[in-house]
């Protein structure tokens, strides 16, 4: 047993799909030490490595004007399963440099053909999506973190559910509703959707194939250019027994309020599931002033808006960071010193607690140990 | 005694030193926003070739009892480990690629093919040696707590052998720099006690023993029958990246014109100051494209001392504007080819067994250390402060010490 712990040591970091691997690698690496075979084997195929988890773009292909699904052959090491409705980190190299940025999966996750799928929405000003929906050739190769998330459906499923999704915030949503198409087993759903338009509305045809196929799925499409924002007061109306029905939401940060509002003020938050896409920083900006790496010995000054993840990554310092959203927790470290403030909430945070970087900037001064 | 008043010494004015340090400060901009595609195109192909020559090598040693095969085996392990030490390990270490955000080049994650282990060189050589540079008494690179480097250094008898420690230095460079952290001269005086250096000794042993593991038994193991040779060609491969290895970083400290500095100087010391303290303590030597990547772009010592965590592969442009900073302050900037560098660190290392009594010049007027004293026992040199007022130039560290090179004074005592 000791022989075993001890031939895996030198991979006790790397993930690998199958435990037996590891020991292998481990052997191997008395070798290759200090590196591992892996850096030797991903100069010849890419995708032979499990140090960092890598893809290779296989296709882009386009969903509406500003979106497109982006299809994944994986490399060693990537998870051989995950959840319907988890997100993925993707990391691409841009002007050599690696930029992160999570997005949800919509592949569902039960397949063994070693790819998977993410839908993009270019953002004006998101200069990764941007790029992956305009700019990212076959063939590129990006670096991946594995799956996580608990934006995803339980087992056993509920018997019925409300999904309450608004532009591409249907993208975890249609990962599920495959998942459940593909196990024949689609409880009774009603899905509220909205988008701008009807040529905005990704996976169009899925969606409406979906809702004439499937008995127990009810799609409600709400085009708000025509008829309006989705008023929760309609919901009665739309969908009388939504009380009785587990929620999941997911799209802009203002609607997701209004429904975690809504849900709390009925009592029936436990009921809700919420995906939050992007942090709200307009309403609460920190001040912004001087933030200090100790172990780096870098300070930079960063405006209210800006993130410490974001400022530290710019001064090439190697930041923890997962779903860059808030959700995950992977880039929490101590505030060892001045005080930040969460961009989210808009409380301010001190010396000593565990912060998040990736929803915090800094509120005067403040200090990290990175 | 080593330079004290670093303005007085360079012949430059508190105006002169803080647009020196502005110039050098835009040089850093500029290549900061100027780094990119090309950049990581670099690195990445270093990498590739790198582990190219190592996989190469150890494969061509698997048939080691053919003598071609044995010479170009140990050829590209020699290769591949002095690449992966200066040009890899060195400069990634320092954070040079870490604007990359690419977590498998990174300060924080490499681990370097020596027996020294990464973070504790994190500390010893980027920390306190970048840093205290030169500063006799804080910068343990200053003779490593085991040679006589300049005569700042009080001597004492066991120093006699100092030419016979450097030359095992050299051989057993590896070793050398991997004890390095103890900090040997602060054991001596106590500034450290044994337990922390038993500590550290523990954490070097796992990594000679991983390291040794590797050449000395898994290789041959896998050679089979050529286990002899396998041996010997790694052995061999060791020191000749530790004496290429030691030649390099000896070359970028130790030739005549790389000045010492004292504390004080260090306690009074800005930004601007710091810089110029980096220009005159360090040496370059004049290389070719291939010895300037051979020797990680060390051949740009003193580019890489004013810009440490700045990518080698722009030490070349940075040297271009360095030069000409050094022109039109009238400063010197100290190189020359690798065998003329060579010559003056071993012939000052040599002399330097000996006490201060038994040589002529004193630490004030010294070829390996100065002091602005240097100039004020010669009559007249402040003269050459300053602009000159009929062509213009300025006249200045340089021109004052090309005066004094052309008409030697007896020291004051």
């Amino acid at each position: 047993m000791d022989l075993l712990k001890w031939s895996k040591r030198p991979a006790a970091d790397v993930e690998a799909r199958k435990p037996e691997v590891n020991i292998v690698r481990g052997l191997i690496a008395r070798a290759t030490t200090p590196l591992l075979p892996d850096d030797y084997l991903h100069l010849v195929n890419p995708l032979w490595s499990a140090r960092e988890l890598r893809g290779r773009v296989v296709e882009v292909v386009r969903e509406t004007e500003d979106t497109a699904t982006v299809t994944i052959r994986t490399g060693w090491g990537f998870p051989a399963s995950y959840k319907a409705g988890q997100y993925v980190g993707i990391g691409l190299q841009v002007g050599g440099r690696w930029h992160w940025r999570s997005y949800s999966l919509t592949s569902i996750g039960d397949t063994s053909d070693k790819t998977i799928a993410i839908t993009v929405k270019a953002n004006p000003d998101g200069f990764l999506s941007t790029h992956l929906v305009d700019g990212v050739s076959p063939g590129t190769i990006i670096r991946l973190a594995a799956p996580k998330g608990d934006f995803h459906l339980p087992e056993p499923l509920p018997d019925s559910a409300l999904f309450l999704t608004a532009g591409s915030g249907i993208t975890p949503v249609m990962a599920m509703l495959r998942s459940l198409r593909s196990r024949d087993t689609v409880p009774d759903i009603v899905h509220v959707h909205s988008a701008p338009t009807r040529d905005d509305v990704i996976f169009l045809e899925e969606l409406e194939k979906m809702d004439a196929d499937v008995l127990s799925y009810d799609l409600q499409l709400q085009l708000t250019r025509e008829h309006g924002k989705f008023d929760l007061d309609q919901l009665d109306a739309a969908v009388p027994d939504w009380r009785d029905r587990q929620c999941w939401a997911c799209g802009p940060v203002a609607m997701l309020d209004t429904v975690e509002e809504r849900y709390a003020e009925e009592g029936l938050r436990d009921q809700l599931h919420i995906e939050r896409f992007a942090i709200a920083r307009t309403d609460h900006g920190g001040e912004g002033g001087t933030v200090t790496f100790s172990k780096s010995g870098k300070t930079v000054e960063i405006d209210g808006a800006t993130t410490l993840l974001e400022a530290g990554e710019e001064q090439g310092i190697q930041m923890p960071f997962g779903c860059r959203m808030g959700i995950c927790q992977t880039c929490v470290v101590p505030l060892a010193g001045g005080y930040v403030r969460d961009l989210r909430s808009g409380e301010e945070r001190r010396e000593g607690e565990r912060i998040q970087t990736c929803i915090s900037s800094v509120s005067g001064e403040c200090t990290l140990d990175l | 005694m080593a330079i004290t008043d670093i303005d007085r010494y360079a012949h430059l004015t508190e105006a002169d030193i803080d647009a020196l340090g502005a110039e050098l400060d835009a040089i850093r901009r500029d290549i900061e926003e100027s780094r990119g595609q090309r950049d990581a195109r670099y690195i990445r192909r270093t990498i590739t070739v790198q582990r190219s020559l190592a996989a190469g090598g150890r494969l061509a040693l698997m048939f080691s009892n053919r003598k071609s095969a044995w010479i170009a085996g140990t050829a590209m392990l020699s290769l591949a480990k002095i690449i992966e030490n200066m040009e890899l390990g060195h400069n990634v270490m320092h954070g040079q690629w870490d604007w990359m955000n690419d977590p498998e080049v990174h300060s924080s994650s490499w681990e370097w093919d020596t027996t020294c282990p990464s973070v504790q060189w994190k500390h010893s050589h980027n920390f306190v040696h970048h840093k205290y540079t030169n500063v006799v008494g804080m910068d343990d690179d200053v003779g490593y707590g085991i040679l006589r480097v300049t005569r700042d250094q009080p001597w004492e008898w066991w120093m006699v052998g100092n030419p016979v420690y450097n030359l095992t230095l050299g051989t057993f460079f590896e070793y050398g720099v991997a004890l390095h952290h103890l900090e040997t001269e602060k054991l001596r005086k106590k500034e450290k006690s044994y337990r922390q250096a038993a500590k550290d000794l523990r954490i070097i042993g796992r990594k000679v023993g991983k390291q040794a593991a590797k050449d000395y038994l898994i290789f041959p193991a896998l050679a089979g029958a050529n286990w002899k040779p396998t041996i010997a060609a790694n052995f061999t491969a060791n020191i000749v990246r530790n004496y290429w290895a030691y030649m390099v970083i000896f070359c970028g400290h130790f030739p005549d014109g790389a000045e010492k500095f004292t504390v004080e100087e260090y306690e009074n010391e800005d930004q601007p100051r710091w810089y110029l303290r980096q220009m005159l303590g360090s040496a370059n030597f004049r290389a070719g494209p291939l010895m300037r990547f051979m020797s990680g772009n060390l051949s740009h010592q003193i580019e890489h001392h004013l810009f440490p965590d700045l990518p080698s592969n722009r030490y070349e442009e940075i040297g271009v504007r360095v030069r000409q900073l050094c022109d039109k302050y009238d400063l010197p900037y100290t190189t020359g080819s690798l065998a003329h560098q060579y010559f003056q660190s071993f012939r000052t290392i040599a002399k330097l067994a000996v006490p201060n009594g038994m040589l002529k010049a004193t630490s004030d007027d010294a070829p390996e250390t100065a002091s602005e004293l240097r100039f004020a026992v010669r009559e007249g040199m402040a003269n050459h402060f300053g602009v000159d007022p009929e062509t213009g130039k300025r006249r200045g560290l340089r021109t004052a010490l090309r005066e004094l090179k052309n008409a030697p004074v007896q020291s004051a005592a």
